[in-house]
């Protein structure tokens, strides 16, 4: 674990593996709700998690080098279930570069129980892991000007539902009526760091 | 019976609302937003009589114009500029009374970029998280203003501004930055550490509400490889692959996979949000960095 100073306030905690950063957010978390931290942001992400608005941002990371962090608890939370239909136009090329047929990249897909391991590039867009790490695909060489909202995509390890249209380069397998970010629900984002994710064929 | 409204007759290049933003959302995507020159954005609500959290409108370039449908007091504040009712000056940087049906025009900064205007009342658009902020780069909040848009207004309350007017700094002719180093000053060259500390850079055209672009020298890369997405703070100083900073302002993504080589202390900020292009810069270094490691 490295503690790195981010400015004045914050600090940038580096792990050596996503399930360790997972782990490390959901510690924090849990800190924090006892009151035991005070800090205006938590930001998990693929290696790291940043905290923000600390006070004493150096005694915090002496502190958080001298300690183990405690596994990720056991989920309790209950599994979101989004259902796809895989017919993203790039399902093939996905398919080639798993060396299995489209239906087996489905079937792979639905097999697989995911976790938001973080958010970012637009509000209520997850970084989704669950997939071993031999089914990492490239991002395509040129970006799509526009993905349509509900487009799920895969990008190096990661699964990921575009929240609303917006440019893009992830290869897009299916598509899902799911809405991932309302403002006017709460919570307004369908996925957080931590929930757990199933996809689950829709005709 | 008050209509407590405003229309907007010009809505300018670009004019947003804006109050104190969305902090505390980071972790699902949502940038904080808010007023990029905060100071200004406050001393415009305590002139009108506002709380700190009312939504302003704020500016850029060349100012919007505005018909209040019920008497109000206005405060127009940040960038310099000419400020008049239904043709008639008015002061810049101090409670004007504007009649209910008169029109408001906040004109081009004279210098600066971005101003703010304070109604009494504030400006009460349906609050998303908490906050009236647009934020350009998600989307979320109230779209820009347009032409014929209208915006509905608070109940004035019984703040009494204290103060008739307020000195405020000028826009920077030179922009100074304190930075500290890191998190990952240490995936460029030394020279181009020395650099982005020394050599002077200017005010790139391309900046808007989510960074401050800058041109000068391209900062050489040490590690060439791809950087897993990490965390982003306000002020961070993010090097794409073109080697050319960019502080990350407001509306700035919340995770990001570009090393970043310093970060701008935030009272140092507005004067980033006024800082026209073309105006020079300099990053100069506040601290030394620490890094705790931990044996594993």
């Amino acid at each position: 674990m490295r503690a790195l100073q981010v400015g004045d306030a914050a600090l940038l905690v580096e792990v050596s593996s996503g399930d360790e950063a997972q782990a490390l957010h959901a510690e924090l978390v849990r800190r924090r709700a006892e009151g035991s931290l005070s800090v205006r942001e938590i930001v998990p992400a693929a290696r790291t998690v940043l905290l923000d608005g600390l006070a004493d941002p150096a005694r915090l990371a002496a502190e958080l080098t001298a300690s183990d962090v405690p596994p990720a608890p056991p989920r309790a939370r209950a599994v979101i279930e989004l259902p796809v239909r895989y017919d993203g136009p790039d399902l093939a090329d996905v398919a080639a570069h798993w060396g299995v047929s489209p239906e087996e990249v489905a079937r792979i897909h639905v097999g697989t129980e995911f976790t938001v391991a973080f958010c970012g590039f637009a509000p209520g867009f997850g970084y989704l892991t669950g997939l071993p790490s031999r089914y990492d695909v490239p991002r395509r060489a040129t970006p799509r000007t526009a993905v349509p909202a509900g487009s799920v995509a895969l990008a190096g390890p990661y699964t990921g539902v575009y929240p609303r249209s917006s440019p893009g380069g992830w290869q897009l397998i299916g598509t899902t009526d799911a809405v991932l970010w309302d403002h006017t629900r709460v919570p307004a984002a369908l996925l957080a760091p931590g929930t757990r994710v199933r996809f689950v064929g829709a005709a | 019976m008050t209509d407590r409204a405003l229309s907007v007759v010009r809505s300018g290049a670009l004019t947003t609302v804006q109050d104190l933003g969305r902090p505390g959302h980071a972790h699902l995507g949502v940038p904080l937003s808010g007023a990029l020159d905060g100071p200004a954005a406050a001393l415009a609500n305590r002139l009108v009589g506002n709380r700190p959290e009312a939504a302003v409108l704020e500016t850029t370039l060349n100012g919007c114009a505005v018909r209040p449908r019920s008497t109000v007091t206005v405060a127009v504040t940040g960038a310099p500029c000419r400020v008049s009712v239904d043709g008639r000056p008015a002061a810049w940087g101090a409670p004007v009374h504007v009649p209910a049906g008169a029109l408001l025009t906040v004109g081009t900064a004279v210098s600066g970029l971005r101003s703010y205007v304070a109604v009494s009342g504030g400006i009460t658009v349906e609050p998303v998280l908490g906050s009236r902020s647009t934020d350009l780069l998600s989307g979320l909040g109230p779209a820009p203003l347009t032409d014929g848009a209208v915006l509905p207004l608070g109940a004035p309350n019984s703040l009494h501004p204290r103060v008739d007017t307020a000195p405020q700094p000028a826009p920077p002719a030179e922009l100074v930055l304190r930075v500290t180093l890191g998190p990952r000053d240490d995936w460029f060259t030394p020279e181009a550490v020395r650099a982005f500390t020394s050599r002077p850079f200017q005010v790139s055209s391309a900046s808007n509400r989510i960074g401050l672009r800058t041109e000068g020298p391209a900062l050489e890369r040490r590690l060439k490889g791809e950087l897993p997405s990490e965390g982003m703070v306000l002020g961070a100083v993010q090097v794409p692959p073109d080697g050319r900073p960019v502080v990350f302002l407001a509306d700035h993504p919340t995770t990001g996979g570009y090393p970043v080589i310093g970060v701008v202390r935030e009272t140092d900020l507005p004067a980033a949000a006024q800082a026209v292009p073309g105006t020079p810069v300099r990053f100069t270094e506040i601290r030394r960095r620490y890094a705790l490691h931990r044996g594993t």
